[in-house]
């Protein structure tokens, strides 16, 4: 007797949720850490508003972690999970590269990227037609998930350890590779904004393809189709 | 908007909550307990000493900010900066077989060290600039620091609120070649703002590790004792992480 296979491996969905929870709070406390200097900079340095590219608003103490200004606190918050965060994402690849998870499910096809398939890919998701024959996810979804997993997630902690006087000290080449600690930093943010796009994409995209079933399979695995 | 609304309010009981627990006694262990685990993976290998940046002349920036403290209240210091801070004194005492009282002459000629670094604020902005001193591991080891030291403390001549600064590393980045005693900024005498006439530089933490207006060095067994007892000025009034290298 076998037991019939689940839609999402146990590693998968404790992954996703330790995750969830981990950028969450991340961005929150980050966004409170912003509150301290709320501007932005290109190259090493950078402290005059003239230099600065971008002037950030103020974040209100709801988006924030903890809910009033802190500096202090916020770092405790992502000092915490940033760990919790980045040896969560390590254990996933690795996981993700034995049970075969990212081979499956999230590897594409040249020819999928051609320009007439991706089309008909997003008039499909626009007309809200979600059905992805014989794979587990269609071609967007495994860009969307690719994406985030192999370019946005490495990014932010890469871009955190050069902001790490000591991190940074560790691996002295990944300052260059970023063109600097404050551009580091500053692709640190755009990343985190990644990030929370790809949040509200995803679960506006969970609610419209029957969220009960979604999240039901994300927490018990569900069944194979 | 109601929508709107109820996504807010689901956030800000979010946060409310967060900001609950991290008053707890086990969220304070487990920060403590994040700050060593970075602290060893910036220390993984042991063998190799790790080194901050460094950047050529061309690099550096055309205005080094004076942040915290930006002079020394009082008389006293401005008759000492009138005077050249020819009478200012460092003194290196606590756990050391040897103390010693050191005049800013004796600093300027100790061996020198010349380095061109980046200075990172805890709040984001970060800085780079030339500074000459001499090596801290040449001091200690003139001190001649007795074995069971294991903290040197920095003792500030500028203060808040009557509460003098001060701030504290470990042995291992106390004798790390980086770590200087700086009495020149870009080839001058350190502007005032800057922490003149003396600054320790300790390039792999965040720019609170650096105090200014130095006027002791102490080598002790354990911080319990030094102000509440979590080792530097903003770690005891504030909750700064003691390891600044994050």
């Amino acid at each position: 007797m076998t037991r019939p296979k689940k839609r999402h491996a146990l590693a998968t969905r404790i992954w996703h949720w330790v995750n969830a929870l981990s950028l969450i709070i991340l961005f929150m406390s980050g966004l409170n850490i912003s509150n301290a200097h709320p501007r932005l900079y290109w190259g090493e340095w950078g402290f005059e508003r003239e230099k600065a590219w971008l002037e950030l608003p103020r974040f209100p103490g709801w988006a924030t972690i903890p809910d009033y200004y802190s500096l202090a606190a916020a770092r405790d918050w992502h000092i915490i999970f940033a760990l919790v965060f980045a040896f969560g994402l390590l254990a996933f690849m690795l996981i993700s590269l034995a049970n075969r998870h990212f081979r499956r499910d999230l590897v594409t096809s040249p020819r999928e990227w051609r320009p007439s398939a991706i089309w008909a890919d997003i008039r499909a998701h626009l007309r809200l037609k979600f059905d992805h024959a014989g794979v587990k996810f269609n071609f967007l979804q495994r860009v969307a998930y690719g994406g985030v997993i192999f370019i946005l997630l490495p990014l932010m902690i890469f871009t955190g350890i050069v902001m790490s006087p000591g991190g940074e000290a560790m691996l002295p080449f990944l300052t260059d590779v970023f063109g600097g600690r404050q551009s580091a930093r500053s692709l640190h943010f755009i990343a985190a904004w990644a990030l929370f796009a790809f949040f509200v994409v995803h679960v506006a995209l969970v609610l419209l393809s029957g969220p009960i079933k979604q999240m039901r399979d994300m927490i018990t695995g569900g069944r194979e189709p | 908007m109601k929508r709107r609304n109820l996504l807010v309010a689901m956030a800000a009981a979010f946060t409310a909550g967060c900001s609950k627990i991290g008053d707890t006694a086990l969220f304070g262990a487990l920060v403590d307990g994040a700050e060593s685990w970075h602290r060893g993976l910036h220390r993984i290998g042991g063998a190799r000493i790790t080194m901050a940046p460094t950047y050529s002349r061309a690099d550096v920036s055309p205005y080094f900010r004076g942040n915290g403290n930006r002079t020394v209240a009082g008389d006293g210091y401005s008759a000492a900066q009138a005077e050249g801070f020819s009478g200012w004194r460092v003194a290196v005492s606590g756990l050391v077989a040897n103390p010693m009282s050191l005049s800013l002459d004796a600093i300027r000629d100790l061996p020198q060290r010349i380095q061109i670094t980046r200075h990172d604020c805890v709040e984001g902005w970060s800085a780079i600039g030339e500074w000459t001193g001499p090596q801290l591991s040449v001091i200690l080891e003139a001190a001649n620091v007795l074995p069971e030291a294991r903290f040197v403390v920095f003792r500030c001549a500028d203060d808040f609120s009557g509460t003098p600064y001060y701030e504290s590393c470990d042995l291992e980045d106390a004798l790390h070649p980086q770590t200087i005693v700086a009495h020149l900024l870009n080839g001058e005498p350190l502007p005032v703002e800057n922490g003149a006439p003396l600054r320790l530089r300790l390039e792999r933490q965040l720019g609170y590790k650096h105090p200014k207006y130095l006027t002791g060095i102490e080598l002790v067994s354990s911080l319990d004792g030094i102000g509440a007892g979590k080792g530097g000025y903003w770690e005891d009034v504030a909750g700064y992480q003691w390891y600044a290298g994050i």
